[in-house]
């Protein structure tokens, strides 16, 4: 959108600024919808786990202690859903994928997150890598609520929600690109946003 | 793949397939293969519809089928797997 001339410079900041940050065919809100493919899993803390294994089947399990008990970030990005909404500053709690990824040693180029409840999604290993990616374990100030994925979900903004598999339960470190949940029945492999990759043909 | 003559083009789905999809579909019946427990399409519990619509055994939450429909398709996978069909719509 072109900025008008007689606006004030402040307001055309601003609209610039939205115009910024809003991937085209997406609009603004300030609530936070839930889209479930299932019935929502009550995963115990004292129970929950995150394993990430490789194309060799090599493994390494962190315990809900053991995760809290690495660095953790506070982390605001926008978000961006298939159904075109987007979220601006949303603000999380948790732990960057580098460090679970840091000694894991792996020729593998795809990852195939997986969940409690059984939902799978796959991504570009490097998609998850160089601070673009998180285990969340907050929202808000607050504990992550099952609905939104608690008590832990993958948060990699720079895609489309449907990426940011919650209820994460591990990662598969793949040779192969394999088609996950959505991906499999026409949604893009890829979703980026910003390139509005939403369907198989995008 | 294959290059022999054992198989045939998919054309002759077409008798078969339509006999099939011309009927009421949620009358179907259908099994699931984690718990056992059947009943028919109309009974499965569907989240969604979007970003599409997931249907899961009202036992045990066993994926049944999904199905995603854009503007000149619907794609449909039956059971968890990655395979799927995408219909033409218009």
């Amino acid at each position: 959108m072109r900025p008008v001339g007689s606006l004030s410079p402040g307001f055309r900041g601003r609209a610039r600024t939205l115009t910024d940050r809003l991937p085209p065919g997406q609009y603004p809100t300030e609530s936070f919808p839930v889209l479930s493919a299932g019935p929502t899993p009550h995963v115990a803390t004292d129970g929950w786990t995150f394993t990430v294994t490789t194309e060799t089947g090599d493994s390494r399990t962190w315990t809900w202690q053991q995760m809290m008990d690495l660095p953790q970030e506070d982390i605001v990005q926008d978000i961006h859903c298939v159904t075109r909404w987007s979220k601006f500053d949303t603000h999380w709690r948790g732990v960057s994928l580098d460090v679970f990824l840091e000694d894991v040693e792996t020729a593998a180029t795809y990852v195939k997150a997986t969940s409690y409840g059984g939902y799978t999604t796959n991504l570009p290993l490097a998609d998850l890598r160089g601070g673009k990616a998180w285990i969340v374990h907050g929202y808000d100030g607050f504990a992550l609520s099952p609905e939104h994925g608690g008590p832990a979900r993958l948060l990699v903004p720079h895609l489309y929600l449907w990426k940011s598999a919650k209820w994460v339960s591990g990662l598969r470190l793949t040779r192969e690109d394999e088609p996950g949940f959505w991906e499999s029945v026409g949604y893009h492999n890829y979703g980026d946003p910003w390139r509005e990759q939403r369907n198989w043909g995008d | 793949m294959t290059d022999d003559l054992t198989h045939m083009d998919g054309n002759c789905l077409a008798g078969p397939l339509s006999e099939i999809l011309a009927v009421e579909p949620t009358a179907a019946w259908w099994r699931c293969p984690q718990c056992g427990r059947s009943g028919t399409l109309a009974q499965l519990h569907v989240y969604g519809p979007e970003p599409g619509m997931t249907a899961v055994c009202p036992g045990c939450a066993y994926i049944a089928l999904r199905l995603v429909k854009e503007e000149d398709h619907v794609w449909l996978a039956l059971g968890s797997g990655t395979s799927a069909v995408r219909f033409r719509t218009a």
